[in-house]
């Protein structure tokens, strides 16, 4: 099985006759998983330090999980999230058929709807501080904080990109380097779906 | 939001204040002093020679892989140093203060450190060894071998390269002002929590080593994701998987290993600063923080952070053990196979760094069983060596006596190893210095194997060899500090002396912690035989000149293809792969002595200051926020967002280098032919013949 096949010297190619063409999207596209896979290990640890810490003793007589989890709230913000990406997945379909137009249209959609999000999750955290539920409450509160400010951060990089590429769709056109930046900011966007579908049904 | 923590702060200089500065202290003053002078002979000697320019252009800008290693390694040799020293200091404290009666000098009540000092010592050697040295001085090596090694050009992402080199420098720098602004942690390389909570060290030494490894970790991170794609993406055409020479798959393996679990790390670590620096509990003992939580993440990186560095060490034994064996690598696929199985049990074995801790049996022997399985695919390795070394024509240059070094000192910090997977034995010796015997023993495998890999690819970075005699001096030397300190260390260990104390109040170990000085002063001499043979080798590098591309003669894999040293562009037409040891197989048919017979213009990519700026911006921040000077953290912050944004606005074309030029290049390259003289009782029974062109490729055969 690890025996090689032998190949005559005689007729050996010994160099390439010509540069190999040199796939920067897809180079690029693949990098930026792996990215994304050590991001999901920091998510990952996230999540296992919310797991440990969600219990009464964590909670330090303070709020639990029931108490700090708005279902209702949530809900809204799920609708608005996913909204985005399905913004954002409109972007794509633009780009598939290289109509500028709807590419912009899509993204500005998209942003408006994560800025939404954002807004919601303010309110909901400054009515819970208002209460006192801060992360420096007890080991559980830090937890679910951690957990759900990794989240609106990346929201905000998320933001902060897309508007950058909006500029640059606008300015270039689809130039290879905005085409692969496009195709990494959909995988980032997606990952925050992700991140969020293992949230729901963990955090209560 | 921001905790309250003890002391004046301005918003000006956060904590930092004059008395900060430790100008009371004589041994720090005198480092500094030191420091201070071979700092401004650099400086005078690049402004003498003017070679600040060069200095720029072609360094400090660069983002040619082989410089950036160069650069990587020569930070990691500099740390290495500095780790060091620290250990002779920790040693020479130990040997001076033991039993009641020991004197003391400058404020230590026993030997010349006292206890808080001491700890920042041993916390800055471990912090320092694993983490800024060793790990700069591999990915260093991966970083100029792994693109030669596959045929490419540079790395997949040669400016994602130089960003990981700057971060790693500028972690680096944070970790040496810590010796003269202010202090370092004392709570040791893992960060014992809750030490390291801000009421039990209130000082500013865990923020120096919080934001240190934070930023130096986000370096080697992204240095994984580049090394994984260079070897994914950029092989030359007709290396398949099964003939890629083995250092690349324990470099594959070992940057999966670091991609997965570096995150944990800065994870843990970003959770602990968000307890000392936003009042959040999670490590806390009161109000609902969980200690085990922290120690269960730190190891969950740090075991497969020490599998990191042994990795790419096997990596270069099973490159220069077949040089030096004239036989090709015995058992390829078991080793190819071995390498990814460490990286995948790497995962499963956290637990055996606190068996103590009263998991319960279930727990512990499932560990126990994981930790003892790695000694599978391990033995495989020394196996398949031995193999290699059985019947072969065996010479010893330097770099294979490193290799050989490296392999004994496996077999016992192995077999210790297995020792203390036991949960058994591991209740009697846990923290003891049976413990640090064992690692520094494994350790120094890969302290071995990485200066053997310096050695062994050195000529082919440099185009002249180090010096032979010297540097077998060296070795002996490091050889036999090796046995007489750590062989030391294991007895004291069994004796059951505990690890990290400053006083030792048996008169009896005395003996043997004299041996262990006796074996921290070998070590001092092999450190001068290594400057001493970096020096002189620099001196005289005429004479170290090496001809042909392969100044060992008897190499096997595709970097001994193109010249030494290496130019540029690495391979002036990309070669195409016919074997699973490259050159040998070229040279066993007479085909080394060709030249293409044309050449292509090539692409490369631009210089570029901003993985420099970068890496200035995240000192500041790391620097702002162990001072709580938060403008200067912000404004790093924001420094570091623009820039990114900023050069993603540049076209980033690269330059073209037209065929004609490579051409010139080559041709003005001395005379492949000498020192490859076809005679058949040479080393490795080199037989070419003479052709000047290559033949016409024909099609290739279906």
């Amino acid at each position: 099985m690890s025996q090689e096949a032998y190949i005559k010297p005689a007729h050996a190619v010994l160099w390439q006759s010509h540069p190999p063409g040199h796939d920067v999207i897809s180079t690029k596209t693949l990098g930026f998983w792996l990215y994304l896979l050590s991001d999901s290990m920091i998510v990952s640890s996230l999540f296992a330090s919310y797991l440990v810490l969600n219990h009464r003793v964590n909670a330090a007589a303070g709020p639990t999980a029931g108490m700090v989890v708005h279902p209702v709230v949530a809900f809204f913000e799920t609708v608005l999230l996913f909204s985005g990406i399905l913004a954002y997945g409109f972007a794509m379909v633009g780009l598939k058929r290289g109509d500028k137009k709807a590419v912009l249209s899509g993204l500005a959609s998209a942003i408006i709807l994560a800025v939404g999000f954002l807004v919601i999750e303010g309110v909901d955290f400054a009515g819970l501080a208002g209460h006192g539920m801060v992360p420096e409450r007890s080991g559980f509160l830090s937890a679910f904080y951690a957990l759900v400010l990794y989240h609106g951060a990346h929201l905000v990089f998320a933001i902060l990109w897309t508007l950058v590429m909006i500029v640059q769709v606008a300015r270039e056109g689809f130039t290879e380097n905005v085409v692969y930046r496009l195709l990494n900011l959909k995988l980032f966007w997606f990952f925050r779906k992700r991140f969020n579908n293992y949230t729901l049904p963990l955090i209560p | 939001m921001l905790v309250h923590y003890p002391g004046p702060w301005s918003p000006l200089l956060g904590r930092l204040a004059l008395k900060e500065i430790p100008y009371q202290n004589p041994i720090l003053v005198w480092t500094f002093v030191l420091v201070s002078c071979a700092a401004l002979a650099i400086f005078a000697a690049i402004t003498y020679h003017r070679a600040w320019g060069y200095l720029w252009r072609e360094w400090l800008t660069s983002v040619d892989h082989k410089k950036i290693g160069v650069m990587y390694c020569l930070v990691g040799l500099v740390m290495f140093f500095r780790g060091f020293i620290d250990g002779v200091m920790m040693r020479t404290q130990q040997v001076m203060a033991v039993g009641p009666q020991s004197p003391g000098y400058l404020g230590a009540l026993h030997g010349y450190l006292p206890p808080y000092h001491f700890g920042q010592i041993y916390s800055a050697h471990g912090t320092i060894m694993i983490l800024f040295a060793i790990t700069p001085i591999l990915i260093g090596i991966m970083n100029i071998v792994v693109p030669l090694q596959v045929g490419a050009r540079d790395m997949a992402y040669p400016y994602l390269n130089a960003v990981s080199f700057w971060l790693t420098a500028s972690a680096t720098a944070l970790v040496m002002i810590s010796l003269f602004v202010g202090d370092f942690s004392h709570a040791g390389w893992v960060g014992l929590s809750p030490l390291t909570e801000l009421a039990y060290s209130p000082g500013v030494g865990v923020d120096y080593w919080i934001w240190a490894v934070q930023i130096g970790s986000v370096g080697t991170t992204l240095a994984s994701i580049n090394i994984i794609m260079t070897i994914i993406k950029l092989r030359a055409p007709g290396m398949t998987w099964t003939r890629m020479p083995i250092f690349c798959w324990t470099a594959l393996s070992t940057s999966v290993v670091g991609l997965s679990s570096f995150p944990v790390f800065t994870a843990a670590v970003a959770l602990l600063s968000l307890d000392r620096y936003a009042g959040t509990h999670f490590f806390t003992p009161g109000l609902g923080g969980n200690l085990m939580l922290y120690t269960d993440l730190f190891w969950i990186w740090g075991h497969p952070e020490v599998y990191y560095v042994i990795l790419p060490a096997f990596g270069i034994i099973s490159e220069i053990v077949p040089t030096f064996s004239e036989k090709p690598l015995f058992g390829y696929m078991t080793m190819a196979a071995a390498s990814i199985a460490i990286g995948g049990v790497s995962w499963s074995v956290w637990l055996h760094h606190f068996f103590t801790m009263g998991a319960g049996p279930g727990v512990n022997s499932f560990f126990s069983i994981a930790s003892m399985l790695v000694g599978i695919p391990t033995g495989v390795k020394v196996f398949n060596w031995a193999f290699t070394l059985y019947r072969g024509r065996i010479r010893f240059d330097l770099p294979m006596l490193w290799a050989l070094g490296a392999l004994v000192l496996l077999l016992t910090g192995g077999l210790s190893g297995m020792m203390l997977a036991m949960p058994a034995i591991n209740y009697t010796v846990h923290n003891s210095v049976f413990v640090v015997a064992h690692f520094h023993n494994m350790l120094n495998v890969v302290g071995f194997a990485a200066i053997g890999g310096i050695n062994f690819w050195f000529p082919k970075v440099f185009g002249f060899k180090l010096d032979e005699r010297i540097g077998k001096r060296a070795f002996w030397f490091f050889s036999a500090g090796t046995v007489v300190l750590f062989g030391s260390m294991y007895a004291l260990g069994f004796m059951g002396m505990p690890r990290r104390i400053d006083y030792i109040p048996f008169v009896s170990w005395r003996p043997l912690l004299m041996s262990e000085e006796a074996g921290i002063f070998l070590f001092l001499i092999a450190a001068y035989y290594m400057i001493k043979q970096m020096y002189v080798s620099i001196r005289d590098r005429a004479q170290h000149r090496v001809t042909g591309p392969d100044p060992w003669r008897t190499a096997r894999s595709l970097e001994w293809l193109t010249h030494c040293p290496v130019p540029f562009y690495n391979f002036a037409l990309l070669p195409h792969i016919n074997s699973r040891d490259e050159w040998a197989w070229r040279r066993q048919n007479g085909l080394v002595n060709l030249r293409p017979d044309h050449y292509e213009d090539i692409h490369l990519p631009n210089n570029t200051f901003v993985p420099m700026l970068l890496g200035a911006l995240a000192f500041g921040l790391g620097f702002g926020m162990v001072w709580r000077m938060y403008w200067l953290a912000g404004l790093s912050l924001l420094g570091i967002v623009v820039a990114v944004i900023a050069r993603s606005f540049e076209p980033d074309s690269g330059h073209t280098i037209p065929g004609v030029r490579i051409r010139e290049i080559e041709e003005t390259l001395p005379e492949e032919l000498d020192g490859m003289e076809p005679v058949a009782d040479v080393a490795g029974g080199v037989v070419a013949f003479q052709a000047r062109t290559a033949p016409r490729a024909p099609a290739q055969e279906p």
